[in-house]
């Protein structure tokens, strides 16, 4: 079961008090993009054995938006921060540092 | 004038473990806004004559409280005959302040699980702990129970108070009751 810690109102819940909201940080390319970046930024994304960064919201709690840094083979949350960021805070890529050496996601290590 | 009744006009249980009863006609008012803004803070104390409560906390006293329910929002208890004036004055205090207050009366029913196994029955509903050193008188917890939506708080060491949404009323009384049937103790607590 994966245990969250709300970062907006300070609750930890299971997974069933929360509602994924898909990957974390994708830059939108909307109109005037290329074709090549329109459909990355629609349809490509991260499916990892591992370290990953997911939007999540605290669906029956305070209602807010979060992220959470996470790994998707042991449940282990490294983490979760706020969702007004368009990158991983340094805190959280050093805590994911020290327990896997080796991470990397998209342009994060 | 129409008889304003609640969800489930007062219905009260008491054949199992826990007594359950719908507090009727509870005056409830939202009030969101920046809760660390001195204007905020002030409209919802004047309303209740309570201090304001912590991050995650309820300051409850009889049928007046205040309710700490996210980073932006309070829910403000008062007597249901109370609220139209409340309003008005919490209005008055906030002024230009970019805030919302409104009423919520007739949009919740609020019940209350009282009982020596009180703790026991919602501990079967809710996805929180509810160990009596983790769970204690002051604090508030939004959550999800079952299937829907609710709010509790310790009124005092054996009662519980939960918010729902009006419409979902007798679900959760069917909740429960079902939850609190003869026979159905954990006696983990």
């Amino acid at each position: 079961m994966l245990i969250l810690t709300c970062p907006n109102c300070g609750q930890t819940g299971e997974e069933t008090e929360f509602h994924a909201g898909g990957e974390a940080h994708l830059k939108r390319f909307g109109p005037g993009s290329s074709d090549g970046d329109f459909e990355e930024y629609l349809f490509m994304r991260e499916n990892p054995k591992g370290v990953h960064f997911e939007r999540w919201r605290h669906v029956y709690g305070c209602g807010k938006w979060f992220h959470a840094a996470r790994c998707t083979t042991t449940l282990e949350v490294f983490g979760t921060y706020s969702a007004q960021v368009t990158e991983p805070p340094k805190e959280i890529c050093d805590k994911i540092s020290k327990k896997r050496p080796d991470w990397s996601w998209r342009a994060f290590s | 004038m129409s008889n304003a009744v609640s969800a489930l006009n007062g219905v009260t249980w008491a054949q199992g473990i826990a007594t359950v009863t719908e507090v009727p006609l509870q005056g409830m008012i939202t009030l969101r806004g920046q809760l660390t803004d001195a204007k905020v803070k002030k409209a919802a104390m004047s309303a209740t004559s309570l201090e304001m409560p912590g991050h995650g906390q309820a300051n409850c006293v009889d049928d007046r409280g205040i309710c700490w329910m996210s980073p932006d929002e309070l829910l403000v208890l008062c007597p249901y005959d109370a609220v139209s004036t409340n309003l008005k004055q919490m209005q008055g205090v906030l002024g230009d302040v970019h805030s919302l207050c409104v009423n919520v009366s007739d949009a919740r029913a609020v019940f209350d699980l009282s009982g020596d196994n009180a703790r026991e029955v919602l501990a079967k509903l809710v996805p929180v702990d509810l160990a009596p050193d983790q769970f204690t008188v002051g604090m508030f917890r939004r959550t999800r129970m079952a299937q829907v939506p609710a709010a509790f708080w310790l009124h005092d060491n054996d009662s519980f108070r939960i918010i729902c949404f009006r419409s979902q009323a007798q679900y959760v009384f069917d909740l429960l009751t079902v939850a609190s049937q003869r026979g159905s103790a954990v006696d983990v607590f």
